[in-house]
C-alpha cells in the first residue's frame, strides 16, 4: 500500500486522530488519515471521525511526531513493575496518630 | 408545531412563502445531487468522505425546507411528492447548482461561491420573523460555516499549488462567474416577505460576499473575473439550463418507476 515495486511512497503524510468524546474526559485514539499539511488534517479528522458525534474535541499528530515502544521492550520495560508491590500506596499502613494529625 | 403561524397568515403571505421556501430548497436539493455525485470517485478517500458529507448536510437542509413547504401548501403533499414529481419547469434552483459536476477544481471553485452566498444567507434568515424558517437557518448556518471553512482551504491549496491546479481553478472561476449575478436575484416574492420579515435583501449580502470571495482569490492568486459580463437568470421561474432534465431523470426514476416502493 505505502510502495510499489520498490517506487517513493506518493501518498500524503500519515497523521494520528485523537477524539475527545465529552468535555473533560481524555482524548482516545480514533484512528488515522492522510493529509499534506496540519488544518486539511484536522478538516479531514472531523469529516472521517466524528460523523456520529463521537468528537467535542480532535488533536492531529503527524505519526512521524509519535514515538513508541516495541512489542519487543515489553518485557524489560513492564515486567519489572509487576512483582514491587512497594511502589503502591496501599502497601503502607498509616499509624493512627499520623491519621488523627491529619 | 406552527399552526397558529400558518394558519393566520394571509393567502398572499402563505404563496410567497411557499415559492420562497422552493427556491431555498431546489437549490440545496440539486446542489446536494451535484456534490454527490463524487461518491465513490473523490481524489482521495478524506475528500470522498468530506464530498459525500456536504451533499448529505445539503439534503437535509432541502428536506426540513420542503417539509415546511408541504405544511403551507396544505395540499396533502409531503416533501418526497414535492422533490420527486416535479419536472424542471417547476423548479425554482438557480443555475449555478444545475451544472454539471466538473473536475475537482471546478465543485471546489462552485463550493466556494455558493457556501459563502450561504453562509452570509442563513446568517441573516436566522433572525427571520418566522421561527420556522429561522430554526431551519440557523443549523444550516452552522454546516454552512464548515462548508466555507472547507471550500477556502481548498481553493487556496489549488491556486497557490502547481500550474495545473492553478490553471484549472482560474479556469473554473472564469467559467462559473457569469452564474454569479442570479445568487442576488430578487422579485416580488422577496419584496412581499421582506414587508413581513421574514425573507432576506440579498442584494444587501453582495457586497460582502464580494469583499469575501475577493480575500480567498487573492490569497489563491486567482483572479476574480469581471462582473462586466453577460449573467444567467431566470432560475427562479423554471428556466434552466439543459443539465437539469438528466439530472432529474437520474434523480426521479425510482419513485416514478416505482411509486409504491418503501425504504
Amino acid at each position: 500500500m505505502t510502495k510499489k515495486n520498490g517506487q517513493e511512497d506518493t501518498q500524503w503524510p500519515l497523521w494520528e486522530v485523537f477524539t475527545q468524546p465529552k468535555s473533560g474526559k481524555p482524548h482516545e485514539h480514533a484512528g488515522s488519515l492522510h493529509a499534506p499539511d496540519a488544518e486539511m488534517a484536522l478538516q479531514n479528522a472531523r469529516d472521517v471521525y466524528s460523523r456520529r458525534n463521537e468528537a467535542v474535541n480532535i488533536w492531529v499528530v503527524p505519526s512521524k511526531h509519535i514515538t513508541a515502544s516495541t512489542p519487543d521492550d515489553m518485557g524489560p520495560f513492564f515486567d519489572p513493575a509487576n512483582d514491587k508491590a512497594y511502589r503502591h500506596p496501599q502497601f503502607y499502613n498509616v499509624p493512627r496518630i499520623a491519621k488523627k494529625r491529619s | 408545531m406552527n399552526q397558529s403561524q400558518t394558519e393566520n397568515r394571509p393567502e398572499e403571505t402563505k404563496e410567497a412563502l411557499f415559492e420562497y421556501l422552493l427556491r431555498l430548497a431546489d437549490d440545496r436539493l440539486i446542489l446536494g445531487h451535484r456534490i454527490s455525485e463524487w461518491c465513490g470517485h473523490g481524489p482521495i478517500l478524506e475528500e470522498d468522505i468530506a464530498l459525500t458529507n456536504m451533499s448529505l448536510d445539503y439534503i437535509g437542509q432541502a428536506t426540513s425546507l420542503l417539509e415546511y413547504a408541504a405544511e403551507i401548501e396544505s395540499k396533502g403533499r409531503t416533501e418526497d411528492d414535492i422533490a420527486f414529481f416535479r419536472d424542471a419547469i417547476d423548479y425554482r434552483c438557480l443555475k449555478i447548482t444545475e451544472l454539471p459536476r466538473g473536475d475537482f477544481g471546478f465543485t471546489i471553485a462552485r463550493q466556494l461561491i455558493f457556501s459563502i452566498y450561504s453562509y452570509l444567507l442563513f446568517n441573516s434568515l436566522k433572525n427571520s420573523e418566522d421561527k420556522t424558517v429561522a430554526g431551519i437557518s440557523a443549523k444550516a448556518f452552522k454546516e454552512c460555516q464548515y462548508h466555507v471553512r472547507h471550500s477556502r482551504k481548498w481553493t487556496i491549496t489549488l491556486g497557490d499549488g502547481t500550474e495545473e491546479s492553478h490553471k484549472r481553478i482560474q479556469q473554473a472561476f472564469d467559467e462559473l462567474w457569469r452564474y454569479t449575478g442570479e445568487l442576488f436575484y430578487m422579485d416580488e416574492v422577496d419584496h412581499q416577505l421582506l414587508a413581513d420579515g421574514i425573507a432576506v435583501d440579498v442584494q444587501e449580502i453582495k457586497p460582502e460576499w464580494k469583499q469575501r470571495m475577493s480575500q480567498v482569490l487573492e490569497e489563491a492568486n486567482v483572479s476574480m473575473p469581471s462582473d462586466d459580463q453577460y449573467m444567467a437568470d431566470g432560475g427562479r421561474n423554471g428556466i434552466h439550463t439543459e443539465h437539469l432534465g438528466y439530472l432529474l431523470a437520474e434523480m426521479q426514476r425510482l419513485p416514478r418507476c416505482y411509486p409504491d416502493a418503501t425504504w
